[in-house]
């Protein structure tokens, strides 16, 4: 594999692992570990911890695949992978 | 026109759509046939993998769930969205690149075998067989309902419909009806849904009015409506609704795994994996991802507060009411039987409160043909009575099915609720059984027994095998074997230990082993099925650090990495020409020349 492609690679795994990041910790974090603490906050009507897991998580999934994919596209295009 | 007037005005002109749309898209070859051509728009993709995913259990019976679990709904919300995430970034662009047919081609090409093919297959079928069964049945439940014919004849409609568009038209019909049934399936979820939003608190979003106040001229009018909720499962002994981890034996890790497991599964379930081989290339199997979760996602959140407005209502129509005032959604469900009441103290006052009313589902005493009547003209049951103080029984669909009566809407929107039930019965029972014959005609026939097999041949093959799956998945539908509801942690939990590790570790290691990969599923499947089955049938207790059924499956995945990558580090690392497949898919360009094989 040429050195460009490694690099390429590797920051394919940077991109993946901090968007991962995102999603375990507002799922397994915010909306499940956290919830508690959380729920003394109130977003209107909501529990701050009721509201990420059975709303905000679903929307911040739905927002890191946009993020992923806008990335992915410069990255492609950066080192010239692009179909 | 009447509720059921309607209602086959509605069923009626659906179908009639989706079998224009699979005539117009009917396929010879089998590129049509497994992956549409490959010729799939991203959009159309994410909407078709959303109807896919979306079953009648999602479409009837989860805002149903949650009503009545409160706050641990939401791992299966979180579960059940949260595998997309993974598919995106983990699985569906590079599966797109390497480009084949089904979830058994990657496995057998990538390992170099045909043993760990033929794993692959049998869980794919395996997987996709536990899920089609609970399809077909739901199909017949909704016949029967909504149209007052048999639930036997309502499997055997729904079969000779699936089989029109699956045997015609492949993957091609298949994702093109089922971009239909995803608009229709929506918008009958979301006008009910806006409806009593806008009935409950004034507002018409259901994701903002489920943290609103109540709308004035309602009990408790100006609290906050998850405020309200609370104070009433507290005042009949509920546990609160917004309470956390409330339930009896859930421990923390638990929690944990069962989420995990429900999004690992996920993304590891054939039939919505193989959509993503139906687009042009590595971009828009990412985007597609994301219009799928995103086409899932209006469902998902919309489907909690469609929860709190049921709940909300129900209690406050029907609790401490005397029977006579019933209103008329409770009369209209009482008689397939989804409501149910039974006077303990002899007041004639309907008391909701914890526990079961009697034991099992309603069974009304019958004379020469007629449901016998009590005091207060409520049908008598024959279930024998519990001991604790609640009379009502609410079966969990009732909440959206009857939330167009709710909502105060006109008959019609009871029609194209039907409608949507069937939309999301037929769409995922078609995507499942399209999995299950392109396992067993491409990966079984065409891979290993027939290699020499013209494309007319091929084609023919996986006609015949999509039709035998169906007569057998309606066989399932009509006599449906006891355990079905226990196998689905069997699907997730296969899912989840096999057929997503495997094929984690295909694209991110490129020194797994055949011998490693065939080790870890082996290995993955044995531990997550006997635990299943120790739990689950053997009355054995969860004796892994308390881990329930459900949450099995991360266990064994985790189990399956450990054991490929132990056993890939003492065996020949894979040949040349494997590591650079590895390396190719990494990379999106040339998507395009990789599809023909």
């Amino acid at each position: 594999m040429s050195k460009d492609r490694k690099e390429y690679w590797r920051k394919n795994l940077r991109i993946m692992a901090w968007l991962l990041a995102v999603w375990a910790f507002v799922s397994y974090g915010l909306g499940i570990i956290l919830v508690n603490p959380l729920n003394h906050i109130h977003l209107g009507g909501f529990p701050l911890g009721f509201w990420f897991a059975q709303q905000g998580s679903i929307y911040v999934f739905v927002v890191l695949i946009l993020v992923y994919c806008k990335l992915m596209r410069k990255l492609d295009r950066e080192y010239d992978v692009d179909e | 026109m009447g509720i059921l007037g309607w209602t086959y005005v509605f069923v009626g002109l659906t179908f009639a759509l989706y079998i224009y749309v699979a005539w117009r898209s009917r396929v010879s070859d089998t590129k049509g046939f497994y992956v549409a051509g490959m010729g799939v728009p991203p959009v159309a993709n994410g909407m078709a993998t959303a109807a896919d995913w979306m079953s009648a259990a999602s479409f009837i019976s989860m805002a149903g769930l949650i009503s009545f679990l409160g706050y641990p709904g939401a791992y299966y919300l979180m579960g059940w969205t949260g595998g997309y995430v993974l598919l995106a970034l983990l699985l569906a662009p590079y599966l797109r690149k390497f480009g084949k047919y089904t979830v058994p081609d990657f496995v057998g090409d990538r390992y170099y075998s045909n043993a760990a093919r033929l794993v692959a297959a049998a869980c794919t079928v395996f997987v996709s067989y536990t899920y089609v069964c609970g399809q077909m049945r739901g199909v017949g439940v909704v016949f029967s309902r909504f149209l007052e014919v048999d639930i036997n004849t309502g499997v055997i409609i729904g079969m000779c419909i699936v089989f029109i568009y699956a045997a015609l038209g492949g993957m091609k019909g298949i994702t093109w009806t089922q971009v239909c049934q995803y608009c229709v399936l929506i918008l009958a979820y979301l006008i009910p849904a806006i409806a009593i939003s806008m009935k409950v608190t004034g507002i018409p979003i259901p994701q903002i009015g489920f943290g609103a106040t109540i709308a004035a001229g309602h009990p408790d009018a100006g609290k906050y409506l998850l405020d309200t909720l609370n104070i009433i499962a507290k005042d009949l002994g509920f546990v609160q609704y917004t309470a956390t981890f409330a339930t009896v034996n859930t421990n923390m890790l638990n929690v944990l795994c069962i989420t995990f497991a429900l999004m690992v599964g996920t993304a590891g379930l054939p039939h919505v994996i193989i959509r993503f081989y139906t687009v042009p290339g590595v971009r828009q199997a990412r985007a597609s991802a994301g219009w799928a979760l995103l086409f899932i996602a209006i469902l998902y959140t919309t489907a909690p507060a469609v929860a709190a407005f049921a709940r909300y209502n129900m209690v406050n129509t029907l609790n401490d009411k005397p029977y006579i005032e019933r209103p008329q959604w409770y009369t209209n469900w009482q008689k397939p039987g989804l409501v149910a009441w039974v006077d303990k103290n002899g007041d004639g006052i309907i008391q909701y409160r914890p526990g079961a009313p009697f034991v099992g589902r309603p069974d009304f005493k019958i004379v020469d043909g007629k449901r016998t009547l009590g005091k207060y003209g409520q049908p008598l049951l024959n279930n024998k009575i519990t001991t604790n103080k609640n009379e009502l029984y609410v079966d969990r669909d009732i909440m959206v099915l009857a939330s167009p009566e709710i909502g105060g809407l006109s008959a019609w929107v009871v029609g194209l609720v039907a409608a949507g039930g069937l939309a999301a019965a037929l769409s995922t029972a078609a995507g499942l059984l399209l999995a299950v014959s392109s396992s067993i005609s491409h990966d079984f026939y065409y891979r290993i027994i027939n290699p020499q097999a013209t494309e007319k041949q091929r084609v023919l093959v996986a006609r015949i095998f999509i039709g035998l799956a169906i007569v057998l998945a309606g066989y399932f539908g009509i006599y449906p074997p006891a355990f079905v509801a226990q196998v689905v942690a069997f699907a997730f939990g296969l899912a989840a230990s096999s057929i997503f590790p495997v094929i984690l570790l295909g694209i991110f290691s490129k020194k797994a082993t055949r011998e490693g990969a065939i080790c870890g599923m082996v290995a993955g499947i044995l531990f997550t099925g006997i635990y299943i089955i120790q739990t689950k049938f053997m009355g054995v207790g969860n004796w892994f650090l308390g881990i329930t059924p459900e949450g099995i499956g991360t266990i064994g995945m985790i189990i399956n990495l450990v054991i490929t990558m132990v056993v890939s580090s003492f065996t020949k690392e894979p040949p040349p020409e494997i590591q650079e497949l590895v390396e190719s898919v990494r990379i999106p360009r040339g998507s395009g020349e990789a599809t023909d094989h």
